[in-house]
């Protein structure tokens, strides 16, 4: 009872997470267990930024392509090798070692918050345009093609270490992904509780002020990009493992603005927040997608023109509103928005009690 | 000695329309220290825009050199006033909502004119050059960067606006408190750069075919552009235009565009490593 009192969040995780291990795979069809595996990917993906931003202050525009460079090298190199351990891990070192060289530029260059936005930004954009010019067969990697727009499909399951012959079905994809996330959950708490994850976040508080204590800014700021780095890698890995293939739309613009829009329509700063605004928008969008082809009929004609209102269900133009209403109307995110509201409520009902006023 | 010709109009031609579509994001950045993340969308606007008047009958050049120009500032001029107006000062939201701002412009395009791609034929016919020809065309967008260029010089070194322009870039608090109506310089700074990027993407119309997803292939290069100049907007655009259009376009020349593309990427982050604040952080500082 008192470890509740003390952590409560990490209690309620906790349990959350027997949950879905334990019972929901029991009581669950199959093609839910399926939507939920890659649910679990995109909740992993957005805890990456949720740390990277959140925590470090670090507005990584191209998140993206930590996760796309997980997913394609675990795609070539599972394809080559047919044993999916090292390439698992190399999926999560590489991303880590190019956020470090890309991440050595931008901090040791000292370069402004916007500049880094946009340079991050341009990378993903680079990315896409330069996965998509890979089609044809000249452009393959030992046994495996690139694929350019296609991508890779065709790829094995992740076997258990070491033998090749065991594959994960579905609900072995589940399990994986699942106990990944909450694996992650719980790694980003406890590094956050360490002495190092104290120091990020006093950098995003201030930085000068920090460096001034004594601490080297550029070298923690370079740790915490490159752990973000490995860890939307992982989720990348996860994630081509999920469907089998993996396609240049993981660089896409679009997927890189999701990202994003889980942390802020979350919450930035929190953990919980982001999983659960990744887990509901992808949810959402699917919906939408539904709702788009469906019957609906409203509309209205403008100059001759017809605009159908289930055309404005594209997702872009649901992306492009909620990005501006949230940071225009609810900057902090939906998360830090309940605790504020709640918290305001109870000193207001306290001070009411005290004031005595006749509310009663 | 002809083939020399022919490289050197096209890393000619890759410098301008370079300095063309980061002109305006250039001149924005430099004033009020925001990235327009829409500003691909508006070359893209500039674009749809000269295309379906001059397919309605309007004639090209007027679709081109103002209406463009005229619709895609007036727009410009409202989202400064609805949207960056009420963040001013604060970066990380700027972006995120001109961010959605993009993404709102790329899905209402495809909703309401569709994915159709749409090619005109450059105008202007081809020049002889020795045993090549060169598109007229290619000439043109030269002659169009130099003279809007040397536009944005006059405007600014010779105009009363220019001067209050350049004082409210180098002290805002000092220029409001002699009496600069800071507020307005923005919003014309910003109708400005909107204008001229809604003529960049009128100009490269013939060229390229327009879609609503058309700003991803002109917004990397503005932004490595943008930060590579740094934030005195014309010397920085000229510098950078400069630098990064024949790297690209001797790379692209000697592999494909898309190397070409990450060559300048890399170029662009060697670049602020060495200085994090662009060419013009450090080199013709009191320029314009």
């Amino acid at each position: 009872m008192s470890a509740l009192k003390r952590h409560p969040s990490l209690v309620v995780m906790f349990a959350l997470a027997l949950i879905f291990v334990f019972i929901v795979p029991q009581v669950t069809e199959l093609y839910i267990i399926n939507d939920m595996t890659v649910f679990a990917v995109m909740a992993t993906l957005a805890l990456s930024l949720a740390l990277v931003w959140g925590f470090g202050g670090i507005l990584s525009l191209g998140q993206s392509v930590f996760f796309g460079i997980g997913g394609y090298v675990y795609a070539i190199t599972v394809l080559n090798t047919g044993e999916s351990t090292i390439p698992i891990l190399l999926g999560v070192v590489v991303p880590m070692a190019f956020a470090a060289v890309l991440g050595y530029f931008m901090f040791y260059g000292r370069i402004s918050d916007i500049y880094l936005a946009v340079i991050t930004l341009t990378v993903s954009l680079i990315f896409y345009h330069l996965i998509v010019s890979t089609s044809g067969g000249q452009w393959r990697i030992g046994k495996s093609p690139i694929g350019g727009y296609n991508g890779i499909p065709g790829l094995p399951p992740i076997n258990v270490p070491g033998d090749p012959s065991a594959r994960l079905g579905f609900e072995g994809k589940y399990y994986l992904s699942i106990i990944v996330l909450f694996l992650t959950y719980f790694g980003i708490r406890w590094l956050l509780a360490t002495r190092f994850g104290r120091v990020a976040v006093s950098i995003r508080e201030n930085e000068a002020r920090t460096e001034l204590i004594g601490y080297d800014a550029r070298a923690y700021k370079l740790a915490l990009y490159a752990i973000g780095a490995g860890v939307a890698g992982l989720a990348g890995v996860l994630y081509a493992n999920w469907g089998g293939f993996i396609s240049p739309v993981v660089f896409n613009i679009f997927f890189t603005a999701q990202i994003i829009v889980w942390v802020m329509v979350g919450g930035l700063g929190t953990l919980v927040g982001p999983m659960l605004a990744a887990v509901a928008i992808q949810y959402l969008v699917t919906q939408l997608g539904a709702a788009a082809t469906s019957e609906i009929k409203a509309g209205l004609t403008i100059f001759g023109m017809r605009l159908d209102l289930k055309d404005f269900l594209d997702s872009n133009i649901i992306l492009g509103v909620i990005f501006i209403v949230f940071t225009l109307f609810i900057p902090k995110g939906i998360v830090p928005f309940i605790r504020d509201w709640f918290s305001e409520r109870r000193t207001h009902g306290r001070r009411q009690a005290e004031s005595g006023s006749p509310a009663e | 000695m002809d083939f020399a010709a022919v490289i050197f109009i096209q890393v000619l031609f890759a410098i301008a329309s370079l300095a063309l579509i980061s002109l305006g994001l250039a001149i924005i950045f430099g004033m009020m220290r925001v990235i327009n993340f829409a500003h691909g969308e508006f070359l893209m606007m500039g674009g749809f825009t000269t295309l379906l008047l001059s397919n309605a009958g309007m004639n090209l050049w007027v679709a081109m050199f103002v209406a463009a120009p005229l619709l895609v500032g007036l727009f410009g001029v409202v989202v400064e006033r609805l949207i960056i107006r009420r963040l001013y000062g604060r970066i990380f939201e700027t972006v995120l909502a001109t961010w959605g701002l993009s993404l709102l412009m790329i899905g209402v395009a495809s909703v309401t004119v569709g994915y159709y791609q749409s090619t005109m034929q450059a105008p202007l016919g081809s020049v002889a050059i020795g045993n090549y020809r060169e598109s007229g065309y290619t000439f043109f967008v030269i002659a169009v960067a130099i003279l809007v260029l040397g536009g944005v010089y006059f405007g600014l070194r010779f105009t009363r606006f220019g001067l209050l322009a350049r004082g409210t870039m180098q002290n805002p608090a000092m220029a409001a408190a002699l009496g600069v109506n800071t507020g307005r310089v923005y919003a014309v700074t910003f109708f400005v750069g909107s204008a001229l990027s809604g003529l960049a993407g009128a100009v490269l119309t013939p060229l390229v075919s327009v879609s609503p997803v058309i700003g991803f292939s002109y917004i990397a290069r503005a932004f490595i552009t943008v930060i590579g100049g740094g934030a005195v907007a014309l010397s920085g655009t000229i510098s950078a235009s400069a630098l990064f259009g024949s790297i690209s376009q001797f790379v692209a020349f000697a592999t494909t565009p898309v190397v070409g593309e990450v060559a300048l990427l890399i170029a662009a982050i060697i670049l602020i490593r060495i200085l994090p604040e662009g060419i013009t952080g450090r080199f013709f500082r009191r320029g314009l």
